[in-house]
């Protein structure tokens, strides 16, 4: 071994990789330099870096031109986007602009502000979102790298992005609450992307005071549509359950064994109302106060079935099956779970149900056929406040695995293997699973294997397509709240800290390899897809495409009929063409109070080709990649000259390429 | 007169038992002449020359195909580079010679289909234009590159950094940060071959008529 220091294990194989992995870095170093072995073992010594921080960074150095293998879809948090993450280099590839505007995408600054307004709650203009659970759309449980939706739990939003241009194409608003968490997931064929809410709310957030706390705030689960070849949900078809208001919180759908139910957990059974400020317990504590919550199943299948027979109420305008008709027709159950629990996640197979008590130390693995088995054989213990049926915990529950302090979400690798989040411990927990996974794993079924600490306080993991149907597992990433010590000071606001684990590996061995700073936003929950899995466009497929019907757009303007042409009504249409280093026209002169609709094509072709169009002082700032067209309606109420230009680097005479709007005061 | 005259064109029929002994020598011009045909035809689907630009932006650079009758590739991307030098867009460039190309083509097979009919050195005439198609292809593509090369917009954002010049039109050459690959397509390749075998089959064809020519003009010479 050329480096002394360090901590390998004293294991062959482990050796063996090693020198292989060294021997490899020297090969291709030797290949284009004089540089040796013995150069690299000084850097190391230089730098103090071990042969597992060597084997770390052969494992994640992605050389200048090569392609990450993986993608992560990570939720921005309240920066209300969405960012993309390549494995295992977990270089930040992009930011998606969907609940927040975001200039260098042109969001919100004249192009998608109908999107951006659709989401409106009320006629305020609420222009940010708290991402938190992106769902890759699925195709028989597995990702098929078409659609991402992601919740705001903030409003009680759902957005839709289209994975051909990444670009966000809707947001609908739920009119019945203003708080969701438990979202979003799809069901196995993306039939309906589900919103769970939280906190709960008088419909419609209407004014109640809490007093009236257990009659007039309610929970939900909202089950949107979503019609793929539109790519967009179909509000028409969609439509709630009512829910105790317990704060619903994370959910999961089932799958394969567990098709057709979906699962939510809660945090508030205790129907705490807070009121710190009158000496009453704090929300933390009496929300905290019963040993256990309870897990809400959800026969979906069901549900569908009673509201497509019209046995809804409409609320706020919307269809809701309510308490009594869900309880009623047989498809809500709860099940009590260690109190106040955060992740509730289906195993590949769909057969058991993991979930993390976070006050408990336990992981709780519940059975679906224990669970589809008290069901039909009405094995209840009795009924909740609101009249719901409680299984009887004892005979739906597979067993209970001690993990350590914090357990908070749970994802699968493809062996037999889960992996849990553990915030108080700061580590992930790898633990078998029994049942038909028991084999994949050489430790006995159900026990905890190892512990690897992170860095610091994860709150959720990723595992390589680790909730679907079937798992790959080798990359984990912890996504962790806090930095600390991690990276150099950058005043007293610090970036999450995403941490890489390498978990291809069986047994006790799964090492963190690179800590990736997130200083744009809080992301929360995160996918990771294989990269072949999407067909993105490289450009738009044809010069003049609006992204927002993903077509050709009649009116986008052509070469050769670039026009400012003012309409019988008074309003004017500019029609302009952008390639480098041009807009044409050049000079537009308006009148002080013309309404403009400003059409741009971006005739270019090539890859990277993006011109950027922005206006100052009428807030205007548009992304047009290769191919796009866009429209910004104003009103033209500011009289002067105004230089636009391109804002987006396009060539070496990209300073060049702007022109003159002059609106004439009256 | 005109009857004779036609005759001295089409040169003298062979004789069936001529021909049932000596088929070989008969049969080859015309075998030969109908693979130079074919070659030809099939050239019409391929490309004719390729331009290859590369430069540090475009790591898998850029391409341009130029069939007889159409451009294909990169063509509105290097029409966009050429306006900052000011060159003229390439679907300007040989504009006729493009729609008129696939007829040319095939009046050019209908002679050759002529020629086999044809038993004396006049035969040699009509397979000219076809002979000498390639050499024609790949001086017109010079000049009216050296046309746009040279004749570039004054106007141009550039045209004070890059002069006008004469862009290559086989091998390498360069201009601004690029290098041009301009190479012979598949199709011309066969047009080429297409001339070496009419060659070939005129000569099969001088051995198997001109001894029934001159052995005629003997005959009415005595």
């Amino acid at each position: 071994m050329l480096i002394k220091r360090g901590h390998t294990r004293r294991e062959t194989p482990r050796r063996a990789l090693l020198v292989t992995a060294i021997g490899l870095i020297a090969a291709l170093a030797g290949q284009t330099s004089a540089q040796s072995m013995r150069d690299v073992e000084a850097v190391a010594k230089e730098r103090g870096l071990s042969t597992a921080d060597l084997m770390a960074a052969a494992k994640t150095f992605m050389p200048s031109g090569e392609l990450d293998e993986y993608l992560m879809f990570a939720s921005g948090g309240h920066a209300g986007q969405v960012f993309v993450v390549g494995l295992p280099s977990m270089r930040l590839l992009r930011s998606i602009a969907v609940f927040t505007p975001e200039s260098w995408q042109g969001w919100g600054f004249g192009v998608g502000n109908e999107i951006l307004e659709e989401g409106f709650p009320n006629d305020k203009a609420n222009l940010w979102g708290d991402t938190h659970h992106p769902a890759l759309s699925e195709t028989a449980g597995d990702y098929d790298g078409q659609f991402l939706f992601i919740n705001d739990k903030i409003n009680a939003r759902v957005a839709v992005i289209d994975l051909r241009d990444w670009e966000t194409k809707q947001i609908v608003k739920n009119p019945l609450t203003l708080s969701d968490h438990g979202g979003t997931f799809v069901t196995p064929n993306t039939e309906y992307v589900i919103e769970g809410g939280q906190y709960a709310v008088p419909w419609g957030s209407k004014y109640v005071p809490i007093s009236e706390y257990k009659e007039e705030y309610h929970g939900s689960v909202t089950l949107w549509k979503f019609d793929r070849d539109r790519g967009r949900i179909d509000e028409s078809k969609s439509f709630a359950i009512e829910l105790p208001p317990y704060w619903q919180d994370l959910s999961d759908a089932g799958k394969l064994a567990s098709d057709g139910y979906l699962f939510m957990n809660s945090l508030n059974t205790e129907l705490a109302t807070g009121g710190i400020q009158d000496g009453k317990p704090p929300f933390e504590a009496g929300a905290s106060r019963n040993a256990t919550d309870f897990m809400h199943i959800i026969d979906w299948h069901k549900a569908e079935k009673v509201y497509q027979a019209g046995k809804v109420e409409q609320i706020e305008g919307f269809p809701v099956i309510t308490l009594a008709t869900a309880i009623e027709e047989g498809l809500l159950h709860v099940t009590p779970e260690p109190r106040s629990p955060h992740g509730v996640d289906v195993a590949p197979k769909g057969d058991f149900i993991v979930v993390s008590g976070k006050l408990d130390p336990h992981v709780t693995i519940y059975s679906m056929q224990k669970i589809k088995d008290a069901i039909s054989s009405r094995s209840f213990s009795g009924r909740d406040p609101y009249g719901i049926p409680i299984l009887d915990f004892d005979s739906v529950v597979e067993t209970q695995i001690e993990l350590g302090l914090g357990p908070l979400h749970t994802q699968f690798g493809p062996d037999g293997y889960a992996y849990t989040s553990l915030y108080l411990d700061s580590a992930v927990a790898r633990w078998t699973m029994g049942g038909s996974y028991g084999a994949g794993t050489p430790e006995p079924d159900w026990t905890l294997v190892n512990k690897t600490p992170v860095h610091y306080n994860v709150g959720h993991i990723a595992v390589a397509e680790g909730d679907t149907v079937s798992p790959d597992g080798r990359y984990l990433v912890s996504l962790n709240k806090w930095a600390v010590d991690r990276f150099i000071q950058t005043g007293p606001l610090l970036p999450q800290n995403l941490q890489l684990l390498d978990i291809a590996d069986q047994g006790t061995t799964m090492p963190v390899i690179y800590d990736s700073p997130m200083g744009v936003g809080e992301p929360h929950y995160a996918q990771i897809i294989k990269a072949d899995k999407l067909n993105s466009w490289a450009v738009y497929p044809q010069v003049g495409w609006d992204p927002q019907t993903q077509n050709i757009d009649p009116m986008a303007p052509k070469p050769g009929m670039e026009r400012v042409q003012r309409n019988s009504d008074g309003s004017v249409d500019i029609f302009m063409t952008a390639i480098r280093s041009h807009f044409n026209p050049e000079h537009i002169y308006l009148k002080q109070g013309d309404k403009v609709r400003w059409r741009i094509t971006n005739t270019e072709r090539a890859l990277d080709a993006t011109h950027g169009f922005a206006v100052p002082m009428y807030n205007i700032t548009a992304s047009l990649e290769p191919g796009e067209s866009v429209v910004i309606e104003f009103v033209a109420d500011t009289p002067g000259t105004f230089p636009f230009y391109c804002s987006e680097f396009c060539s070496a005479l990209h300073l060049e390429m702007m022109g003159y709007l002059m609106v004439e005061p009256n | 007169m005109a009857v004779s005259f036609m005759h001295r064109i089409i040169g003298p029929r062979v004789e069936s038992d001529e021909l049932a002994q000596h088929k070989l020598r008969y049969r080859t011009p015309g075998v030969l002449l109908l693979f130079a045909r074919v070659l030809l035809l099939v050239s019409l689907f391929l490309p004719y020359w390729h331009m290859e630009l590369q430069a540090p932006q475009y790591p898998s650079g850029l391409h341009m195909t130029a069939y007889i009758n159409s451009l294909a590739g990169d063509v509105a991307e290097i029409d966009g580079l050429n306006h900052y030098i000011g060159m003229r867009s390439l679907q300007e460039a040989a504009a006729l010679e493009r729609t008129i190309g696939v007829y040319m083509m095939i009046a050019c097979v209908i002679l050759i289909e002529l020629a086999s009919f044809v038993h004396s050195r006049w035969a040699v005439l009509l397979t000219l234009p076809v002979v000498f198609f390639p050499l024609v292809f790949l001086l017109d593509l010079h000049l009216w590159m050296r046309h746009f090369g040279l004749n570039l917009d004054p106007a141009a954002p550039l045209s004070s950094s890059i002069k006008p010049f004469v862009p290559t039109a086989l091998g390498e050459g360069g201009i601004g940060q690029f290098r041009t690959i301009a190479s012979m397509g598949a199709g011309l390749w066969l047009a080429i071959a297409a001339s070496v075998t009419i060659i070939v089959a005129l000569y099969f064809h001088r051995r198997a008529y001109l001894p029934l020519v001159r052995a005629r003009a003997s005959a009415a010479a005595s």
